[in-house]
């Protein structure tokens, strides 16, 4: 890629949503307007509690909502792809982790991986499933395995590198460390580090708010389908509200409830 | 012994119309979940299909093919206009769909071919026999059970071997992953209801020369695959072959010894007795729940 090339990709986010509404059924509006972006390079995270929207929002990205979002845009490396089915928009180069992880239980390990490699035509699919191995070894061990007996640390591992198999631009993850040992999670994030090292973008929902801040450049907080405060990861971790409410860290003087009550409304 | 060995014969030859009729079956079940009543008279349409073509003085491979193509298509069209607009049905609901197909079209061919038995004409003989030891084999039986292993084979090599075999796989497994991988999982479906229609129509074509063509000559082998399918395990499709090949073997051996009269309903007992057994099916799996 020519410099000037390189400072324009720069200037495009891999991502964009603009003013998107989401509801389900056309009805139920989980979604009230949220824009946010995730330049190249860039770890983003949402934070959020259960119910706030955010694995609606990346659903809503990857096109699997029907007929939504409502308003608003979805930009995915400058093209708008409101509408789309999530084939056409994996295929531009975004790889999707749904929560759960979504291996297919009843296919080998190795076949797996193949599938994240699909749409490639290319000649170094191979070369990649030995750097995985090499990267994994776990995955290497359990190959003919199949999926549904790996361990749950080993299925994410299994969907990230089966993620990567595709050489994403974009990496969506939805909670990876749900339900796993917290010895695992730090794996888990390790391995979210490395992925970040590489150079891929990356946006990451996580309830694990102090691990989804230790990796991210980028964050935002969504509360009740609003983002109600973003920022740099730092400056994040230091707002006294993400704090009390996400770090879980207690304030001396909120010991009434109905002060936390109020402490809550009090964003931006 | 021998009388044994000629009853086995004959049930391999129907059991393998009737894991053919189980295959197509079973391959959308295990993809959707759709239960596809219309099974046989997508397959009775592709054979009529067929035999006007051979009418129509075309050269019997290509006829067949035709046929074949007409029942894929079938299956094809009825994903893509039918079933996909209705996406947000029940379960129930779809397969209600499908019900409607199978009328629709079982009013169709009356309507275009009437009710009258036809003679189709097939290239090989139901009289002309070949003896293996002291058994003797009638041609088409010959006939229907290499096509029938031939068929499956292929099946099984797509399924299998092949890149677009393991996309069904994964679409069958969990369509929403599979799609976050570029997997077009709507032309997989459509591929699928291809696939398991024209199987069904290659059945009908195996069976017409046995039985002469009406429009409801499908009833009864599509009531045995569909039996078949569940005997051997509704998710698995070798499974299916194991279930339509019992079925043949037990029935011919039962008309064989003890009454003919009786042998569908002895072929209904055993499924019977092989689900109190096992109520998975032979090769069916409990554990496995797509959620």
């Amino acid at each position: 890629m020519s410099a000037p090339e390189a400072a324009r990709a720069m200037d495009k986010p891999l991502l964009r949503v603009s003013n998107v509404e989401t509801a389900y059924y056309g009805r139920l509006t989980v979604l009230r307007g949220v824009s946010m972006e995730v330049l190249s390079g860039q770890v983003v995270t949402i934070l959020g509690s259960n119910g706030a929207g955010k694995s609606t929002l990346l659903k809503t990205i990857m096109g699997y909502i029907p007929d939504q979002p409502d308003k608003g845009t979805i930009e995915v490396l400058g093209r708008r792809v409101n509408g789309w089915d999530p084939e056409d928009i994996a295929r531009l180069g975004v790889a999707y982790i749904p929560e759960g992880r979504g291996i297919f239980p009843e296919l080998t390990v190795h076949e797996n991986l193949r599938l994240g490699a699909y749409p490639r035509g290319d000649g170094a699919v191979a070369s990649d499933f030995e750097e995985m191995e090499v990267r994994f070894p776990i995955l290497r061990e359990r190959r003919r395995q199949f999926a549904g007996t790996l361990s749950g640390g080993e299925q994410q591992m299994l969907a990230l590198a089966r993620a990567l198999m595709s050489r994403p631009k974009l990496l969506l993850l939805d909670e990876p460390s749900l339900g796993l040992a917290p010895r695992i999670v730090g794996e888990v994030f390790c391995i979210i580090r490395e992925i970040h090292a590489a150079g891929t973008a990356m946006l990451l929902i996580e309830q694990n708010a102090r691990q989804a801040l230790g990796v991210a450049d980028y964050g935002y907080v969504l509360e009740s389908g609003r983002i109600v405060l973003e920022g740099i990861s730092t400056r994040l971790e230091a707002d006294p509200n993400v704090q009390e409410l996400y770090l879980g860290m207690v304030r001396e003087e909120s010991v009434k409830g109905f002060r936390r009550f109020k402490v809550r409304r009090r964003w931006a | 012994m021998t009388q044994l060995a000629q009853y086995l014969v004959g049930g391999l030859a129907t059991g393998s119309l009737y894991a053919l009729v189980a295959l197509g079956v079973v391959l959308l079940y295990r993809s959707s979940r759709v239960l596809n009543f219309a099974h046989g008279d997508i397959a009775t349409l592709g054979t009529f299909v067929a035999f006007t073509l051979l009418g129509r003085k075309l050269p019997f491979s290509l006829a067949i093919t035709g046929g074949l193509a007409a029942a894929a298509l079938v299956g094809v069209l009825f994903f893509f206009f039918v079933l996909r607009p209705a996406k947000e049905a029940s379960l129930l609901g779809k397969i209600v769909l499908t019900l409607g197909l199978a009328l629709v079209l079982s009013g169709a061919v009356q309507v275009v071919w009437g009710t009258d038995t036809l003679v189709f004409p097939f290239p090989l003989s139901d009289t002309r026999v070949h003896r293996i030891g002291q058994v003797v084999v009638s041609e088409t039986s010959l006939g229907t059970i290499v096509t029938g292993i031939v068929l499956m084979t292929l099946l099984y090599v797509l399924v299998q071997g092949t890149k677009i075999g393991l996309a069904m796989r994964a679409v069958a497994q969990n369509a929403d992953a599979a799609q976050a991988l570029g997997i077009p999982a709507r032309k997989i479906y459509a591929l699928t209801w291809a696939l398991a229609a024209a199987l069904g129509g290659a059945a009908g074509v195996l069976l017409a020369p046995v039985v002469y063509l009406d429009p409801f000559m499908m009833l009864d082998p599509f009531l045995k695959g569909f039996a078949a399918a569940v005997m051997g395990g509704m998710d698995s499709l070798p499974g299916a072959v194991l279930g339509g090949f019992l079925l043949g073997i037990a029935e011919s051996v039962f008309a064989g010894y003890i009454s003919f009269k009786f042998k569908t309903t002895m072929a209904f007992a055993v499924i019977i007795l092989v689900l109190l057994v096992r109520p998975e099916g032979l090769l069916g799996r409990v554990y496995h729940r797509r959620v």
